[in-house]
């Protein structure tokens, strides 16, 4: 036992010298401004390191204990941590606070991770277990469509959800476009927010230039943006897979590039604003109606209420969402979406099928483009104001982290993947800055441990036999 | 005798400096199982990968005689098998694993539903037309799944499978593109005794009920000297030999080139090399 | 003519520093066929730690220009190294044999990761890096105008070509740089003739990084202000020389880092500025598109 523990100890203290190697120059000494001519001085911030090796440490040492198969000091371990963690103790900073205590959480759930994944494991291993799995995941959608149509009637509906609900719909929405061209298709889109622009730079010009309503630009932005995702993809869908990823992600660059830079054409960094927003068989949602119109108070006789707007948003986009859903649904049940996911698995094995891998990848690039030209219009519709800030790699990677948490091809995974890293974020407001350091990681994690996503199960787009003999294989 | 089906003529197939084929001419016939065999290196599946697309010949002609005369070296790797109707297994099977078996035999037949589904826009519209070509398509894949075995496995991944049940979905797979040549890259390697008896009938089956003409890549040569009809010898990228089996199995340059079956009683001959071991030449 | 030797020196220090990024991509590439997206944060630390480490160099009264950069340059190749050894050892090799797009989705996430944990602990305002090394002199005069070729910059391309040089030797005359290339023709092949192959591959980041690093500084020294997004534009500059060159390819790797900075700069200098990460980006993409395998690299071959 004693060599044992020996090389735990000297594994967590090499683990907890590579984190002070680490963090000595990035961590100790934060550079910060002082106004003089060479500009910059320190402030030390050695506490901040000497928590972190700590952290790593026993973090390390206890993962050593628990891969041992000693539960109890693992756990022991971890609720002391928690406790440091939430205790009055002084430190610097808020975020070490969080940050001992997470680390506690880990290895709590390490230590209890074995139970859960035997009970895991026996329950989908028999019949029973995996028609619940089956039926869970089908009954999650339900529910969770359920809520999203009656929030709005809900106490909670404030300015506050709403603004939120439609927010983490637009990106449900994105991540559900996307994951045709990821999940089913199994193509690297790095460039997916370029459609989003796409449409939203369409609706903003078509709508301040020249007068049309949201209701004719969506089907023409839809369209734009596909005929681009077509332009695109023709010259570059024979890649292999990473090569593609990054052209796209030049592509993506380049548009905005574009953007930013024709100033004549898109008003450049300045961006466009006084976008129209979204009518209701004509009428407006404002106090007064400019002329010509009515107001949608006013055409349905009730008394006038700012939150309706948003509130007719929300359902908008809840209603394009659905829609990228059932199509999406739909055609994974047809041979198109069949030959998506065959590409994923093997392109080799679809040539010599007869499959033409080129048109089959340019319709999933199609397809995913136009919902993120629907998206990018009703994004320009609400905010009533776009400038390419909007449209960065940082949020095409956001939109992909959706996709790969969610589980690639799952469709209630990218629901529940936009609720937790759109949503959570901004319900605890404090740790809005260290969203993206939470995505970045997050997607390693994934990676890492569980590649298939949070919702990993894949449900066969026909069947031969019905679902109640699924168990007896 | 049959016309012929496939006429392969002076193929050849550089890398580089390396010749893999050199000027290779034989004929496949419909309703008969040609097997090309040679030591491994021989050039036999580059054979295949030029007659199915995935090479282009440095030199040569791949006439393929169907409703009109397909020039197959002129031809995109996806065209050879949508409108040539060449249909291929790999050596390393490539099923789609994540699919379920029947999803494997449906996307076989990708080009027809396609066409059904008036490019997915009937299909998306939910139309009776394309519910109908679905259920035929469906049919067919039942049929096959019946003949290899495997109705009862249908809604399984097909990654999931045993490697004997995975090889025989390749060929199901295979065949429910309606192919008129159908080429087999070793079928039957890592299959017990069992399995390939069973292989060998389904083979037989093939040729004789559905017609197709079949080329053969095999290294065990209980098959091949048990259902081919015509033999094909390769070695060094040349062919040294053709002929039915029996003559084969005599022909003095295989006997030299290579032989020594552990299943064929052809006399063991001094420095020959045994089928199934590679040699290290590629 | 003047004018077009400015740009011309201008543009050779730049690629200079592109190639040294470049490298740090085609090694990983040839080794393991991973693009490793999360280099040109590589190169952001290590810039970070060039610029603390001047600061510090500075605060114990170094004041001699050649022993700072020095003593500086092995503090941050060495650091930034343990960058390296950590990504690849905690992002990358437990993905080994998972699916295709696994390690460059992990990457990306490394990649965000990064930036954003500089971006919080050294905070987003653009940092002064002060002039370290100054003056030049005139090459020679034109038509009234100076060609000038700064100390700066005969450091630059002279920390390059000596590192490249070393960098060369260590590749063709080490047993590590035979392990290295064994591992890149065959890693199979190699494991079983009894390279270390997890060790070869880590030495690979390893490598990569301290080069990363040293074009870090050399960027910090160059534009005096650093912040936390370089790495993404250096990065995909980088990775477009190391396409360019023909990835997998040492040399292609040096070649391309210049020919990039010749792009950019004579882009910059000749048609508009603002479209200067345009003509980058674009080069990608036409390369990508018409010649996958870059000038110096060799043809893949599909095995079906």
């Amino acid at each position: 036992m004693a060599p044992r523990a020996i090389a735990m100890l000297k594994d967590a203290a090499l683990t907890a010298l590579v984190t002070a190697a680490l963090g000595i120059f990035i961590v100790g000494f934060r550079t910060i401004d002082v106004g003089s001519r060479t500009g910059l001085s320190f402030d030390y911030e050695l506490t901040d390191l000497a928590v972190a090796v700590i952290v790593v440490f026993l973090g390390r040492l206890g993962l050593s204990l628990a891969a041992a198969g000693l539960r109890w000091p693992v756990i022991a371990l971890g609720v002391v941590m928690v406790a440091a963690g939430v205790s009055p103790m002084k430190l610097p900073s808020g975020f070490l606070h969080w940050f001992v205590a997470l680390g506690g959480a880990l290895l709590v759930l390490r230590g209890i991770w074995p139970w859960a994944d035997r009970a895991v494991a026996v329950a989908s291993h028999t019949s029973g277990g995996r028609l619940v799995q089956e039926i869970g995941a089908k009954w999650l959608g339900w529910a969770l469509l359920a809520v999203a149509v009656v929030l709005p009637f809900t106490p909670l509906a404030d300015q506050k959800t709403m603004d939120l609900g439609v927010l983490i719909l637009t990106y449900v929405m994105l991540g559900w476009g996307l994951n045709i061209v990821v999940g089913l298709a199994g193509l690297l889109d790095l460039g997916y927010v370029a459609f989003y622009a796409v449409g939203a730079y369409a609706y903003a010009l078509l709508s301040t230039q020249h007068g049309l309503g949201f209701w004719a630009v969506l089907p023409l932005a839809g369209m734009l943006a596909a005929t681009f995702g077509i332009l695109l993809g023709f010259p570059v869908l024979r890649l292999r897979g990473d090569y593609l990823a990054i052209v796209t992600l030049g592509f993506g660059e380049i548009i905005r590039l574009v953007i930013l830079n024709w100033v004549d054409f898109t008003n450049g960094p300045a961006g466009i604003g006084s976008i129209p927003g979204p009518t209701l068989f004509g009428a407006v949602f404002a106090e007064t109606a400019p002329a010509g119109r009515q107001t949608v108070a006013e055409m349905l006789g009730i008394p006038f209420n700012s939150n309706h707007r948003l509130i007719f948003l929300y359902y908008v986009i809840l209603v394009l969402a659905l829609i990228t859903n059932l199509f999406t649904q739909r055609m994974r049940r047809l041979p198109v979406g069949r030959a998506w996911e065959a590409l994923r698995e093997d392109e080799t094995a679809c040539k010599a099928l007869g499959i033409n891998p080129t048109n089959t990848k340019l319709t999933a690039f199609a397809v995913g483009a136009m919902f993120a030209g629907f998206a990018g219009s009703f994004f320009a519709a609400k905010q009533r104001f776009i400038s390419p800030e909007s449209f960065t790699f940082i949020e095409s990677a956001i939109i992909l982290a959706i996709v790969v948490l969610g589980g690639m091809g799952s469709q209630v995974g990218v629901v529940l993947a936009a609720v937790l890293l759109i949503g959570l974020p901004e319900w605890f407001r404090e740790l809005g800055n260290y969203r993206m350091l939470a995505f970045g990681l997050a997607m390693v994690l994934i990676m890492v441990f569980r590649p298939r996503g949070l919702i990993g199960h894949r449900e066969p787009s026909i069947r031969l036999h019905p679902v109640a003999s699924a168990g007896s294989g | 005798m049959a016309a012929p089906l496939i006429e392969v003529e002076h193929l050849t197939m550089r890398f580089g400096g390396l010749v893999a084929v050199d000027d290779v001419s034989f004929i496949g016939r419909p309703r008969e199982i040609t097997a090309i065999i040679g030591p491994n290196g021989a050039g036999k599946t580059t054979v295949f990968n030029c007659i199915t697309g995935f090479y282009r010949p440095t030199v040569g002609r791949l006439l393929l005689h169907g409703d009109r005369d397909y020039l197959l070296e002129r031809m995109l790797g996806h065209e050879i098998g949508q409108r040539a109707r060449v249909a291929r297994t790999f050596q390393n099977i490539r099923l789609f694993p994540a699919m379920s078996v029947l999803e494997n035999l449906l996307i076989a037949q990708h080009n027809k539903l396609m066409r059904a589904s008036g490019y997915s826009i009937f299909g998306l519209l939910g139309l009776a037309g394309y519910k109908t070509a679905e259920n035929a398509a469906v049919e067919l894949a039942s049929h096959w799944l019946k003949r290899i075995g495997l109705l009862a496995d249908a809604d399984r991944p097909a990654g999931e499978l045993p490697y004997g049940a995975q090889r025989r979905l390749e060929i199901a797979r295979a065949m429910c593109t309606e192919p008129r040549l159908l080429c087999l890259d070793e079928p039957a390697a890592g299959l017990n005794p069992r399995e390939s008896a069973e292989l060998n009938q389904l083979l037989v089956s093939i040729r004789d009920q559905d017609g197709v003409g079949v080329l053969l890549i095999e290294h065990d040569m209980s098959v091949v000297m048990n259902i081919s009809n015509h033999v094909v010898v390769l070695d060094y990228g040349r062919k040294i030999a053709e002929g039915p089996p029996a003559d084969i199995q005599r022909d003095p340059a295989v006997i030299r080139a290579y032989l020594g079956t552990d299943d064929s009683d052809s006399s063991p001959h001094q420095g020959q090399r045994s089928l199934n071991e590679g040699d290290g030449r590629a | 003519m003047a004018y077009f030797t400015q740009q011309l020196i201008n543009a050779i220090t730049l690629g200079a520093i592109y190639g040294l990024i470049a490298i740090g991509y085609t090694m990983v590439y040839g080794i393991i066929g991973m693009i490793n997206f999360a280099h040109g944060e590589v190169f952001m630390i290590g810039a970070f730690i060039s610029l603390i480490g001047f600061m510090i160099c500075s605060l114990l009264g170094i004041g001699s220009a050649p022993v700072a950069i020095v003593l500086v340059l092995l503090i941050a190749m060495a650091f930034t190294s343990v960058y390296g050894w950590a990504i690849e050892r905690t992002a990358y090799r437990p993905l080994r044999g998972s699916f295709r797009l696994a390690p460059l989705i992990s990457a990306i996430g490394v990649s965000i990761a990064l930036q954003n944990y500089v971006q919080l602990v050294q905070g987003a305002r653009p940092k002064p890096g002060g002039q370290i090394v100054s003056g030049g002199f005139n090459l020679f005069s034109l038509d009234g105008f100076d060609v000038r070729v700064s100390w700066l910059q005969i450091i630059i391309v002279v920390v390059t070509i000596v590192l490249m040089a070393g960098f060369a030797w260590l590749i063709a005359r080490t047993s590590l740089g035979r392990r290295q290339r064994a591992c890149e023709q065959d890693i199979k092949m190699a494991a079983l003739l009894g390279v270390d192959v997890d060790r070869t591959i880590s030495l690979t980041f390893v490598l990569g990084a301290a080069l990363a690093a040293v074009a870090g500084m050399l960027f910090l020294m160059y534009y005096g202000v650093i912040d936390f997004f370089i790495g993404f534009l250096a990065g995909i500059k980088a990775f477009t020389a190391a396409v360019l060159g023909g990835i997998g390819s040492l040399p292609g790797a040096m070649l391309g880092g210049l020919l990039i900075g010749l792009i950019e700069v004579f882009w910059a200098g000749y048609f508009s500025s603002e479209y200067k990460d345009v003509a980058a980006f674009s080069i990608l993409v036409l390369v990508l598109i018409f010649r996958p395998t870059g000038l110096l690299g060799k043809p893949e071959i599909e095995k079906v």
